[in-house]
């Protein structure tokens, strides 16, 4: 199993590379498609079927979304002429180094892949199907015993949505977008505005007198 | 074998992410690094035999107890997959709008209409 | 190839065979996510991925997203919410979260985690509806909402300037 595993990552880490490398945006999407059904599997080989759920629906999801978004803007990586500063190039290469110094000292520090369950992993699984009389423990832990977790990860979620609807919706005030007719409105309709203006100029000589006042005192 | 073959997963998209200057890159690249991410989490959580946490009938709970893998990480790495999916839908809202705003999406002629 | 708000007649007849599935599945795995595989945020996500193929196969004006789009952002807060008012019904009767729906002792049935089951369906509507919401706007954004999902997946990948929108108001 072990084997399959290692094939696997390596497919993962090799579809990553050509995702990145590749020209054409459409075939660099699908190819991260690929890794993500890929992950999918690797996850159902660990032990973690409703991840495995999750992360096949949600790759579909992200690779249509990712689609739509190519379509919309471009198909293709046009190469600019390359003109980076020299000390960005060094100092990210250092703090890289730094972080892969920091990740094999880490790595190193894990205990034995396949060796076992954390503490309260134990508590959970010896306990979940009594007390919660839910024979999933993924689902114990999530909507029982860490449930107020779950909550705000749902709170993230929705914010996250809600970004992404502020962000595109179509009643912004952008000022490109402004119509450039002018308050007026169409030539027939007088109706409405000579009011307003009509009562604008009371408001600002109310306001003015105030500060006239204020400066007089 | 298993730790550092994810670690290079995880610097693989660190090098999308810093290297490369279209958005869709990068956000690929954002993609990976979550993916290695979440992972290396249920990979930690891995015990020999890989029995799913979920108990069947039938089963007899202690050695259910004593063999299946970890829990915990796989309940906090299942919504951390579905906030993925959000923050690439913010990520794809916020790149049509620059798409918009610069008629591209590469960050370098980006900085260069910018001014 | 471009019909009148979504894809060939194939894709049409053979999603029109598939959603039901689809859908039901999705609240299947919410439902029993106490017990198999699955939970409210897997299904939750089956069920957004049934409603973007509708939506890609059929357009927005005669799919899902015609009479669920608005609908949409709306049930993801009442998701939300419901999840919240479990919880807070559970502090009012004294139980932590929705355990006041009492369970029936009998391991591996339905009844055996009412509260696991409805905190699950809230979740399943505040993902599906969510994630939903958040694919139409992503969809829908600069172009008129009749055509969405027509030439998705053509090959005119023209990059396109700034552009005139918002003509339609």
């Amino acid at each position: 199993m072990d084997v399959v595993l290692i094939a696997l990552l390596v497919l993962l880490v090799v579809g990553s590379l050509i995702a990145l490398e590749l020209r054409n945006l459409l075939s660099a999407v699908i190819a991260v498609g690929v890794v993500g059904l890929g992950l999918s599997i690797v996850f159902l080989l660990l032990g973690a079927p409703d991840i495995a759920i999750t992360q096949v629906v949600v790759e579909v999801i992200v690779v249509t979304v990712l689609i739509r978004l190519t379509g919309r803007t471009g198909r293709t990586v046009d190469a600019a002429p390359d003109r980076r500063d020299a000390v960005a190039v060094w100092l990210g290469g250092g703090v890289l180094l730094m972080l892969l110094g920091l990740m094999i000292h880490v790595l190193s520090a894990l205990p034995r892949f396949g060796s076992g369950a954390s503490l309260p992993a134990g508590h959970y699984l010896e306990n979940a199907p009594a007390q919660t009389g839910a024979s999933n423990v993924v689902t114990a832990i999530l909507l029982d015993y860490r449930a107020y977790d779950t909550l705000g990860e749902a709170t993230v979620i929705l914010t996250a949505i809600v970004g992404a609807l502020v962000v595109l919706r179509h009643t912004g005030r952008d000022v490109r977008r402004a119509p450039p007719v002018p308050r007026g409105g169409p030539p027939g309709g007088a109706d409405d505005p000579k009011p307003a203006e009509r009562e604008l100029p009371p408001q600002h000589s109310a306001a003015r007198s105030r500060d006239q006042e204020v400066q007089h005192v | 074998m298993i730790y550092p073959l994810i670690a290079v997963l995880l610097f693989v998209g660190l090098y999308g992410l810093l290297v490369k200057r279209h958005v869709v890159q990068k956000i690929l690249g954002l993609a990976i690094v979550e993916y290695a991410v979440n992972l290396l989490l249920v990979a930690i959580g891995y015990r020999d035999g890989g029995r799913p946490p979920i108990l069947t009938p039938g089963e007899d709970p202690a050695a259910f107890a004593a063999g299946s893998v970890d829990p915990l990480p796989q309940a906090l790495v299942l919504t951390s997959i579905v906030i993925g999916l959000g923050v690439v839908m913010l990520l794809v809202a916020i790149a049509m709008r620059l798409h918009q705003r610069f008629g591209t999406l590469d960050t370098t002629r980006m900085n260069r209409l910018h001014g | 190839m471009s019909e009148p708000g979504g894809m060939s007649p194939i894709v049409r007849i053979v999603t029109r065979w598939l959603l039901g599935f689809v859908l039901v599945f999705g609240f299947a795995v919410a439902l029993f996510g106490h017990l198999t595989p699955g939970g409210g945020f897997a299904g939750g996500v089956v069920i957004t991925c049934g409603f973007v193929l509708a939506t890609l196969a059929f357009g927005a004006k005669t799919g899902p997203a015609a009479w669920f789009g608005r609908l949409a952002s709306t049930l993801d807060a009442v998701g939300a919410l419901a999840f919240l008012a479990l919880a807070l019904l559970g502090y009012a009767a004294g139980h932590f979260l929705a355990q006041w729906a009492g369970r029936d002792p009998e391991p591996f049935r339905l009844t055996s985690a009412p509260s696991l089951v409805l905190l699950n369906l809230a979740i399943l509507l505040k993902v599906g509806a969510g994630l939903f919401a958040g694919f139409l706007a992503v969809a829908a954004f600069g172009r008129a909402a009749e055509d969405v999902g027509t030439d998705e997946f053509s090959d005119a990948g023209a990059p396109q300037g700034p552009e005139p929108e918002g003509r339609e108001a």
